[in-house]
C-alpha cells in the first residue's frame, strides 16, 4: 500500500470533485421526471469513487459507494423510480463519504462503522429482495479487474474469448470514468501503449491504471462489433492513440444488446463535454504562489532599474518603460491564476438552503447570479463560513413561514438571492432575501436593553450595524439554526480580516440585503504607509477613518504613560507607534507628527506616527514563513526600494492597549 | 530558489571514509573557525537594508527581502559574543535553509568549503567553545586547523535563538 499512498491525494481530490458534482446534480434533479443525462453522471460519480476506494483499500468507502451504485444503476435504467427519499439517502451518503474521506486525510473524527452499515442497509432496502446477484457479480468482476489492472490489460489486449466478458463487465462501468477523466486520459494515453504491450507487473498508479484499462477496453469493444460507432469512443480515446492493428481483431461479433447498452452509456458523454475541463491543468497552489512571488520580485527589480536609469540614455529609458508595462501585465496574469470563480462557494448553498428550509418548514428558492465572478483562492476559502452564516440567518430570520408570507400578500415561496459582481477594484457579494426585513425599532429597543448607547437619531445604516455586535440577537426563540447572537460579530470580523466590509440595507416587510465588499485578492492590500523614525509601516486602509495633525492642547496625559487625544469632542486613546515598536521617532511631541484614527471592532483609537508617506497597493508577504509571529504585525511587504516594511495588525494593536485605554476614555469623558 | 553551491563529494581511496565524508562551509567568528554542513547553506550574500523587529533579542537583527521572501537575520557575533560587531560592505550573511525555513546569519567571514572524512572528526570536549556543546557535532581537523562543526539546524531551531519560538511580546 505504501507505494500507492502518494496517489491518495489525487484520489481524495477526485473523490471530492465527484461528490460535489453528485450533490449538485441530486439537488437540481427533478424527482418526478429525472433526466437521464443527470442520472448517468451520478451513477458514474459513485462508481468512480468506488473504483478508487477499492484500489486503495478503503473498504468502507467502496462498500457504501457500491450500494449507491447498485441502487442508482436501477434508477438510471428505469427499473426503479427516483424518489425524494432516495435523493435524501444519497445526499446523506455523500456527507458520510466526505466524512470518511476526511478521516483518511487525517482531518476528521472516525466514522462509526455502524453508520456505514446502517446506510448500506437503507440503500439495500430500495432494491427488491432478489438483490440482483448477477449485477453484483459484474461489479465484483469490475473491481477485480481494477485491482489487477496489469493483468486485465494483458488479457484484454490478447482479445481472446474469455477476456471478452471481463472486458465487458469492466467496460460498462469504466467507460464513464474514463470519460470524466478524458483530459488526463488523452494526455497520458500517448504514453501508455508501450506500457500496455510491455505488460504491467505491478499495480499501476491511478491515472495510468485508468488509461490502461481504457486502452484495453477500447480494442476489446471494437473487436466485439465493428459496427459499434467508433466515433463514440473516439470521444474519450484519442483516435490517434488507438492501436493501429485494431482491425485485425474484429473477428468477433457478439449479441447486439450489450453493445446497445454500452453505447447507451457512452452516448450521453458526447452531450456533456465540459469545455473548462478540456482546457485546464491541475497545478499545485505552491507553484502558482512561487510564480507570483517571482513576478513580484521582478516588479521590484524593474522599479529599481527604472530609478537608476532615469537620467541615462532616453533609448534605455524607453525600453525600461516598455519593460514596466510588460512586468505589470505579467503580474496581473500571474495573479489571475489564483483566481477562482465564486461558483465554488455558491455551489454549496443549494444544499444548505434545501436542508434548512425542510427543517424550518419554509419554502425557499435560491437564486444565484454572477457565479463566474472571480476571486482569489484564499478569499474563496475564507468567505465560505461568513457567507454560510448569512444565508442561514436570512433563511431563519428573514424568510417567513409560508402562511405568514401569504397573509402579507407575498408568494408562499421565499427567495434568497446570492449575487456576485465586480465594482471598482472590489468584488461585491450580496445575500438578499424577500423576507421580513430588519425592524429598526426592535433593534433599538434591544440595544437599549443591553445597555448600549443608542439614539433614535441614528441612521438606518448605523442601526442595522448593531446586529454585528457580539451577543446581539432579536430572535424571540433560540433555534439550533441561529438566534444565539453568536456569529454576526464573527462574520464581520472575518470579513474585516480579509480586508473587506459589510453593509446592510433593509426594508421592513420587503426584505434585507447584506453586501460584502472584498478586495480582489488576499495577496494585495490597500495600505497607507507611515514613517516612524527610520522605519516604514503599512496600515491597511480599511481600518483608517482619518488622519490629522492635532494641536498641542488636544493631547492630554491621563497618567504618566497614557495619553488621549480629543478629536471632534471625542476622547480617543493615543498609541505612539514608536513606543510599540521601540523606535526612536523624529517627532517628539504628538503635535509635531501625525495622528491616524483607526477603527477596529467599533472602537476608535488614535495612532501617533511621524508622518504619512503615501498610499500604496502592497503585496502581502508572510513573516511567519521563515520567522515567527510578531505582536501587532500581520505580515510584511516589500517596498519599491527593496526594503521590507511591516504591515500593522490593527485589531491587535488596538486590543493590546484596549484594557487601559478603554478605562481611561471613560474616566476622561466624565 | 537557487540550489546550494555544492561540488560533487570527493571520494577517497578508503571506502568507509568516502561513505561518511561530508562537505562543510567554514566561517570565522572571532578567532575561531566553524564549519556547517554545506547542504544547509543556500547562498552567501552581503548585509544590507534590514528592517528591525521590535522587542526581540539584540542578536536578531531583523528581516530582509531575499528575492521576495522575508528572511530573518541573526548576528552570531552578538549571540556568541565573538568578533567585532560592525556592518560594512565586508559583512557576510550566510543564508541557510534549515527545517524548511530560510534564515540568515551574520558571521565574520567565510573561508572555504572542505571535505572531512569521518575519521577527521572528533567528539567535542565540553569546554570547546562559547557554544553550547549540544549544538556541536564535533571538532574537525584539517592540516593544522581546527574546525568547530556546528549542528546549525538544531541551533537555529532552538529556543535559544527563538526564531520559531512563541510570539514576541
Amino acid at each position: 500500500m505504501d507505494d500507492l499512498s502518494e496517489f491518495h491525494g489525487v484520489f481524495f481530490d477526485e473523490a471530492t470533485e465527484h461528490l460535489d458534482g453528485m450533490e449538485s446534480l441530486l439537488l437540481s434533479i427533478d424527482v418526478n421526471a429525472p433526466d437521464k443525462e443527470q442520472l448517468n453522471p451520478i451513477f458514474r460519480a459513485a462508481h468512480s469513487i468506488k473504483g478508487g476506494a477499492a484500489m486503495f483499500g478503503f473498504q468502507d468507502i467502496a462498500e457504501l459507494t457500491h450500494e449507491m451504485e447498485t441502487v442508482f444503476d436501477r434508477v438510471r435504467k428505469g427499473q426503479m423510480p427516483l424518489s425524494k427519499d432516495l435523493v435524501d439517502v444519497f445526499l446523506i451518503s455523500g456527507d458520510l463519504l466526505r466524512a470518511m474521506l476526511g478521516v483518511r486525510k487525517d482531518d476528521g473524527d472516525e466514522v462509526p462503522r455502524e453508520e456505514v452499515s446502517a446506510l448500506c442497509a437503507r440503500l439495500r432496502l430500495f432494491l427488491e429482495p432478489e438483490a440482483t446477484a448477477s449485477e453484483i457479480s459484474v461489479m465484483v468482476a469490475g473491481s477485480a479487474v481494477k485491482v489487477s489492472g496489469g493483468e486485465a490489460v494483458q488479457a484484454a489486449s490478447a482479445s481472446t474469448a474469455p477476456p471478452l466478458s471481463l472486458a465487458r463487465g469492466k467496460s460498462d462501468p469504466e467507460v464513464p470514468e474514463a470519460t470524466v477523466k478524458r483530459r488526463k486520459t488523452k494526455k497520458s494515453a500517448e504514453k501508455s501503449p508501450p506500457a500496455v504491450t510491455a505488460g504491467i507487473s505491478t499495480i499501476a498508479p491511478v491515472n495510468q491504471c485508468k488509461v490502461n484499462s481504457n486502452e484495453a477496453v477500447t480494442p476489446a469493444v471494437t473487436s466485439l462489433s465493428p459496427l459499434a460507432e467508433k466515433k463514440d469512443f473516439g470521444l474519450f480515446v484519442d483516435p490517434a492513440t488507438l492501436p493501429a492493428n485494431l482491425p485485425g481483431a474484429t473477428a468477433m461479433r457478439p449479441g447486439g444488446a450489450k453493445i446497445d447498452e454500452l453505447k447507451g452509456v457512452a452516448k450521453p458523454e458526447a452531450a456533456t463535454p465540459s469545455a473548462t475541463d478540456a482546457s485546464s491543468i491541475r497545478v499545485s497552489v505552491q507553484k502558482v504562489d512561487q510564480l507570483i512571488n517571482l513576478v513580484g520580485e521582478l516588479v521590484i527589480t524593474q522599479a529599481i532599474l527604472a530609478q537608476a536609469a532615469s537620467c541615462a540614455d532616453p533609448k534605455l529609458y524607453q525600453a525600461l518603460s516598455q519593460l514596466e508595462r510588460n512586468t505589470r501585465d505579467l503580474q496581473e496574469s500571474a495573479m489571475s491564476i489564483r483566481m477562482l470563480p465564486i461558483s465554488f462557494v455558491f455551489g454549496r448553498f443549494p444544499r444548505v438552503v434545501r436542508d434548512l428550509a425542510d427543517k424550518l418548514n419554509k419554502q425557499v428558492e435560491l437564486k444565484t447570479e454572477g457565479e463566474g465572478t472571480e476571486l482569489d483562492k484564499g478569499l474563496i476559502e475564507r468567505i465560505v463560513d461568513p457567507l454560510t452564516h448569512l444565508v442561514r440567518n436570512s433563511l431563519d430570520h428573514g424568510i417567513e413561514l409560508p402562511a405568514v408570507r401569504q397573509a402579507a400578500g407575498k408568494p408562499a415561496k421565499g427567495t434568497i438571492t446570492l449575487r456576485a459582481f465586480h465594482r471598482g477594484g472590489n468584488v461585491m457579494i450580496e445575500v438578499s432575501d424577500d423576507g421580513a426585513g430588519l425592524n429598526r425599532e426592535r433593534l433599538l429597543s434591544r440595544a437599549r436593553e443591553r445597555g448600549a448607547s443608542v439614539s433614535d437619531s441614528m441612521s438606518d445604516q448605523e442601526v442595522f450595524q448593531l446586529i454585528f455586535e457580539a451577543g446581539f440577537s432579536t430572535a424571540e426563540k433560540i433555534t439550533d439554526v441561529s438566534g444565539r447572537g453568536v456569529g454576526m460579530d464573527v462574520v464581520r470580523r472575518n470579513i474585516r480580516e480579509m480586508g473587506g466590509n459589510v453593509e446592510i440595507n433593509s426594508n421592513l416587510g420587503a426584505g434585507t440585503c447584506i453586501s460584502i465588499r472584498l478586495p480582489l485578492t488576499l495577496a494585495i492590500l490597500d495600505g497607507m504607509s507611515v514613517a516612524v523614525g527610520k522605519e516604514v509601516f503599512i496600515i491597511p486602509l480599511t481600518y483608517i477613518i482619518e488622519s490629522l495633525r492635532p494641536i498641542a492642547a488636544d493631547v492630554k496625559a491621563v497618567s504618566a504613560k497614557e495619553k488621549v487625544v480629543r478629536v471632534r469632542g471625542e476622547y480617543l486613546p493615543l498609541i505612539a507607534l514608536h513606543e510599540v515598536f521601540n523606535l526612536r521617532p523624529e517627532a517628539r511631541e504628538v503635535h509635531e507628527g501625525m495622528v491616524v484614527i483607526l477603527e477596529s471592532d467599533g472602537r476608535k483609537t488614535a495612532v501617533f506616527v511621524d508622518a504619512l508617506v503615501g498610499q500604496h497597493q502592497v503585496v502581502i508577504k508572510s513573516l511567519e514563513r521563515n520567522f515567527r509571529r510578531v505582536q501587532s504585525v500581520s505580515g510584511a511587504t516589500i517596498m519599491g526600494d527593496g526594503r521590507v516594511a511591516l504591515i500593522l495588525d490593527v485589531a491587535e494593536l488596538v486590543d493590546g492597549t484596549a484594557g487601559t485605554a478603554a478605562s481611561t476614555t471613560r474616566t476622561t469623558a466624565k | 530558489m537557487s540550489q546550494p553551491p555544492t561540488a560533487t563529494p570527493i571520494t577517497t581511496s578508503d571506502p568507509n571514509a568516502s561513505r561518511t565524508a561530508n562537505e562543510f562551509l567554514t566561517f570565522r567568528l572571532g578567532n575561531e573557525e566553524y564549519g556547517i554542513e554545506i547542504l544547509k547553506v543556500q547562498e552567501i550574500r552581503g548585509y544590507d537594508a534590514i528592517t528591525r523587529i521590535a522587542n526581540v533579542p539584540e542578536f536578531i537583527k531583523g528581516v530582509v527581502n531575499l528575492r521576495g521572501i522575508i528572511v530573518p537575520i541573526v548576528d552570531m557575533r552578538i549571540k556568541f559574543n565573538l568578533g567585532t560587531v560592525e556592518y560594512n560592505q565586508f559583512t557576510v550573511v550566510i543564508i541557510l535553509n534549515v527545517a524548511g525555513r530560510v534564515m540568515g546569519m551574520v558571521v565574520d567571514g567565510v573561508s572555504d568549503v572542505i571535505t572531512l572524512a569521518a575519521e577527521q572528526v572528533r567528539p567535542a570536549p565540553d569546554f570547546a567553545a562559547n557554544l553550547d556543546t549540544e549544538y556541536i557535532i564535533g571538532l574537525g581537523t584539517v592540516d593544522k586547523r581546527m574546525l568547530i562543526l556546528m549542528d546549525i539546524e538544531a541551533l537555529m531551531c532552538s529556543a535559544e535563538i527563538g526564531l520559531n519560538g512563541p510570539d514576541i511580546h
